[in-house]
């Protein structure tokens, strides 16, 4: 997430949820979190009944919006003008944090006289190269005042991946030239106001399609409710990332909390709602191309990491957390290959692949669908009615060798060989299939991280049926079989497979709950696995105790950093901890928070520049003269005894460079960026650009679209023209709380299906006066890429707008349906297209157009739906005497 | 019996033997009536559906799963969950549930049921061959060590130990550079 990593250092939510219940005012926006986060909802409705107020900005009026004290509705894709005209409104009316911003932020930094801003050049920042559509490094100037031009690192414009000193932004100088009376014109507070001078009340309602009262009401209300007694709150998710600007949506976020100094303090921050079970753990131990764990980058062709010493020196940064680098490289590679890493091979390093292209999904698809890539596992996701422009997605596993799909039910990307609304004859597909079924989450043992960085263990309840294996045992017993295949084999590309540690098997029986022993064969120990991603002293074996333990001599192994810790001795698996703790609200033993079970991110800015409280009301950590260290609710997220007077002597590195009054540790000036000299690569400062499917110009500037915008596969995803009169409806994809993303959880589910049986398009009764559609009949929506049709359902919960002076029209399409399961339906995300943002290949599934009639498609045969499950079987429960057996059934 | 039973559904609280004995309108078959949880295993447990993280309960009798409950103790939800938490049940006991490997040979039009062990032999056999045959140690003069002709995506859904074994033996080992998952923001 580099929208919070450029602004803050960390890529994740800053808080916890249960630490929403202590916000004044939250303001949601690119969330339904009613609909898809219902249980962590609680939190902000006690935040109401305590009298917060509760915000939603949203094109759709949803199940969130009913609960918030105010709502109001904007254009899908006009996010980043709303922010900005908030941020606006902060600096214009001087409601902005004045101490906190001055000691904690980057407002009085000096930016280098080179630096052209967007005001000037309509809508692109200074240095823009047309033809590679890319910032030219040699004259962009970004970067604070003497520093160098150019980054240590830079990377090409066709290779989306930033090296990790870009993306953290590697400066020299950790006290860069500032005006703290924040007169000169070049410092980020002035560059910041012209930057967003524009954005003002009228302009908000011109683009947005809000009143300037709905707008201002919102602005007074986060004003009011930031400073040294009160705190406001932001929750997003997907509604924000997926869109061609949405790191920086994400960014102008920050900025406003910088602004208001609601960073690292109760009931402030960022919280970013994700999506599934393990996604931020999927990113910390990522299965992402760019990515080793613990955010390492993946080694590159394209830089100079041709030896481990190139890439410590390409990739290190001397200020900050970060400086440890090259201690948490050394121990992965110990970790992963053991003995066979040695100081005199650089620790394997030459056995780690190097990437040299963006290996991303979008584009990995692409060249699948051009019968580029042969093999392909699945493994819980299923791209065949999830992914963006679906069909290309379907038509790519028809050009696969193989495929191995890892699921429970037969879901779109196993079927997608014979059913599909291409009605395809398996005749024609080549495509060798292998359905191995999967475990559930209640046969068998392990951690997923949730959107708080909380890592929570399950225990396993019982052994998966007949073949149904866990995905821990297909990947190792994969990995055993692959190491016979290869044994004995010299060749240099086969020595990192025959040297990987691959033991992992229980070392006693397994004994499952009740105290039988488990019946499936040689099912690997997840605590083992666990503890392997802790770290352990080479020599003894032993575990350490945290990430400060690891070193770079080899003496340590550690497969992730950040979870250091969470294994911290023999017997003690934080994961597991299950411990209420009466009367702190962080429940510091109910699982373990990365890093070093730290709940709440950069809360040294919970206390003043002298380390006090800013208020009693709100205070959370706080320094100790007496005891001369950090005290409080949490984990300190800072040295626990460096004092607030601390100030780094000249050359001083690593966190002796991080003064004592600076909270963002993980950034080399240990400052919150309002501007980011790096680590975005389509501009310091956040942008208003149109999507790029818009039926309106871009308002603020002549340039309309992110001019850096990814784009894919010309004929295969073909994009609707600039203001394109074939498609003047804007359309957004939404989730409903009875359903799981494309379905794979929840249409093979009948207490599901009944709840929601069926695909419906949303629609205003304007729009459907002006087509003739009908509540409750069939409707077409299709745009340049596909068609679809779903049951209509004509609704106040969405309004025309009123934008640049003309009626547009919007329409939300649940995304969960397709031909798979026991309800299907029209698939979404057949309407999307291919484009994402320049910084992190995520697709644009939220702002897009397309055109509505009423009826039906041309072709109306449809996969005939799975029989719908009794409920939930006739079975007995087992040894249960008939007077306990369940209600309703047959005794 | 079982009309009786619910006719005095609605005056069934606090009913317990003794006042049985004491004439109450309870049938003997209602005193004894009790939850089928009573006398299960209980196992902790956390919701795989969104990442709220909601704490479960699992009560299993004679190794199957009787039912799924929010856990109580949870400091994030405290018993409660959603219509999809409150499905987990069903992910795991469900009629369209398969169980048996399904192998469907290139241009057949139907699946065909396989050993696990003749699948996961098969499966390591093609990833040899595709790597073997489209391997590239360097381009030019720069090492790359990768193949690009094998994808694995997927990883949101399952557990911290599962992706970080996939990233060790695809990327570590076999040099599989695109490995993806749901998450890229």
């Amino acid at each position: 997430m580099p929208g919070l990593g450029t602004s803050f250092g960390r890529g994740a939510a800053t808080g916890y949820q249960q630490d929403l219940q202590n916000s004044d005012c939250i303001l949601i926006m690119g969330s339904n979190m009613a609909e898809a986060h219902p249980v962590g909802f609680r939190f902000p409705i006690k935040a109401r009944e305590r009298g917060a107020k509760l915000i939603h900005v949203d094109p759709h009026f949803t199940r969130t919006s009913a609960m918030c004290s105010q709502y109001v509705p904007i254009r899908a894709g006009s996010d980043i003008a709303f922010l900005g005209g908030l941020i606006n409104y902060v600096l214009e009316n001087e409601r902005w944090f004045r101490e906190y911003v001055l000691a904690y932020t980057n407002a009085a930094t000096l930016v280098s006289d080179q630096f052209v801003d967007t005001d000037e050049l309509d809508g692109l920042f200074g240095g823009f190269d047309a033809a590679k559509r890319d910032y030219d490094p040699e004259r962009k100037g970004w970067h604070y005042q003497d520093e160098p031009s150019t980054p240590k690192t830079q990377t090409p414009p066709e290779i989306k991946v930033e090296s990790f000193s870009e993306r953290l932004g590697f400066i020299q100088n950790p006290q860069p030239p500032s005006d703290p009376s924040l007169a000169d014109p070049r410092c980020v507070m002035n560059i910041l106001r012209s930057h967003y001078k524009r954005y003002t009340p009228e302009m908000v309602a011109s683009i947005c399609g809000c009143t300037q009262q709905e707008f201002l009401e919102v602005a007074e209300a986060v004003c009011q409710n930031s400073g040294r007694e009160r705190t406001t709150a932001i929750v997003y998710a997907v509604g924000w990332t997926q869109h061609s600007t949405g790191v920086q949506i994400i960014r102008a976020a920050g900025i406003l909390q910088l602004l208001l100094g609601n960073m690292g303090r109760p009931g402030g921050g960022i919280m970013a709602m994700r999506g599934h079970a393990s996604i931020q753990g999927s990113t910390d131990v990522p299965t992402l191309y760019d990515l080793l764990p613990g955010y390492i980058p993946q080694p590159a062709a394209i830089r100079n990491h041709n030896s481990l010493r190139e890439y410590l020196e390409q990739e290190q940064v001397p200020h900050g957390y970060w400086a440890n680098f090259h201690k948490f490289m050394v121990s992965l590679l110990k970790a992963w290959y053991g003995t066979a890493a040695t100081a005199e091979n650089e620790w394997g390093y030459q056995w780690v692949p190097r990437i040299d292209d963006n290996y991303s999904q979008l584009p990995t698809f692409m060249r699948m669908a051009d019968g580029k890539v042969k093999g392909l596992f699945l493994f819980g996701q299923n791209p065949a009615g999830g992914a963006p422009n679906a069909g290309i997605n379907r038509k790519a596993l028809r050009n696969l060798d193989w495929l191995v799909v890892r699921d429970w039910f037969e879901i779109e990307s196993a079927c997608f060989w014979y059913k599909g609304p291409e009605h395809p004859d398996p005749g024609t597909v080549k495509t060798e299939v292998f359905f191995i079924p999967a475990a559930a989450s209640s046969e068998k043992q392990g951690s997923f991280t949730n959107t708080q960085r909380l890592l929570q263990w399950h225990d396993k309840a019982i052994d998966p049926p007949q073949d149904c294996r866990s995905d821990l045992w297909f990947v190792y017993h994969l990995g055993k079989r692959l190491k016979q295949l290869y044994a004995g084999s010299k060749e240099l590309r086969d020595q990192g497979l025959l040297n990987l540690t691959w033991n992992y098997e229980y070392r006693q029986p397994e004994i499952l709950p009740g105290g039988a022993r488990s019946r499936i064969h040689g099912e690997p120990d997840a605590e083992r696995v666990l503890r392997e991603i802790n770290g352990y002293t080479v020599a003894d074996g032993k575990l350490v105790s945290g990430f400060s333990d690891l070193k770079e001599d080899g003496s340590t192994a550690c497969g992730c950093w950040i979870y250091s810790g969470v294994f911290p001795e023999e017997g003690r698996n934080r994961a597991r901890q299950r411990k209420r703790t009466p009367g702190n609200l962080t429940e510091p033993e109910w699982g373990f928070a990365w890093p070093h079970n730290r709940r709440m991110l950069y809360n040294r800015a919970s206390a003043d520049p002298e380390g006090n409280p800013w208020s009693d009301r709100k205070k959370y950590i706080w320094w100790d003269e007496k005891l001369r260290k950090w005290t409080g609710l949490d984990e300190p997220d800072f040295e626990p005894d460096k004092p607030p007077s601390y100030r780094p002597p000249p050359g001083s590195t690593g966190m002796a460079s991080i003064a004592g009054d600076s909270p963002f540790i993980m950034k080399p000036d240990g400052k919150g960026w309002l501007y980011a000299p790096a680590g975005t690569k389509d501009g310091p400062l956040p942008t208003h650009y149109e999507p790029v499917e818009s039926p309106v110009r871009n308002l603020l500037y002549s340039q309309q679209e992110n001019p850096m915008v990814e784009r894919y596969g010309d004929l295969m995803n073909p994009i609707a023209d600039l203001l394109d009169p074939r498609y003047p409806v804007v359309a957004t994809t939404a989730r409903l709380t009875e359903h799981y993303l494309s379905g794979p959880m929840s249409r093979f589910n009948s207490w599901l299906n009944e709840l929601q049986p069926e695909m419906f398009i949303e629609l205003s009764p304007e729009l459907a006066a002006e087509r003739n559609i009908q509540h409750g009949s069939w409707m077409v929506a299709w745009n340049c890429r596909a068609a679809i049709e779903g049951k209509a359902m004509v609704t106040r919960r969405l309004r025309p707008l009123t934008v640049d002076g003309r009626t547009l029209h919007q329409i939300a399409i649940p995304f969960h349906w397709g031909f798979a399961g026991e309800t299907v339906g029209s698939i979404a995300n057949d309407l999307t297209s291919v484009v994402a943002d320049p910084n992190v290949s995520m697709h644009e599934a939220k702002a897009f157009t397309c055109e509505v009639r009423a009826g039906r498609l041309e072709d109306t045969r449809t996969d005939p739906p799975l029989p719908m499950a009794a409920w939930p079987t006739r079975e007995r429960a087992p040894d249960t005497p008939d007077s306990n057996q369940p209600e309703g059934q047959v005794l | 019996m079982s009309l009786f039973r619910h006719t005095l559904r609605t005056n069934s609280m606090g009913r317990s033997p003794e006042r049985a004995v004491e004439n109450q309108p309870f049938s003997p078959p209602s005193v004894a009536k009790g939850s089928r949880l009573r006398g299960a295993e209980v196992t902790a447990s956390v919701c795989p559906y969104c990442a709220v993280g909601c704490g479960q309960l699992i009560y299993t009798k004679g190794g199957r799963i009787i039912d799924i409950e929010g856990n109580p103790d949870s400091p994030i939800n405290e018993g409660t969950l959603c219509p999809k938490g409150a499905n987990t049940f069903q992910l795991a006991e469900n009629p369209h549930r398969i169980q048996k490997v399904l192998y469907r040979a290139p241009y057949s039009h139907r699946w065909e049921e396989k050993p696990l062990d003749w699948a996961m032999d098969r499966i390591a056999e093609k990833l040899k061959n595709t790597r073997d045959a489209d391997f590239v140690e360097k381009k030019d003069d720069t090492v790359l060590n990768h193949v690009t002709t094998i994808a694995s995506l997927g990883g949101a859904t399952m557990d911290n130990e599962e992706n970080y074994l996939i990233k060790k033996l695809f990327n570590g080992g076999l040099g599989i550079v695109a490995i993806e998952n749901q998450a890229r923001i």
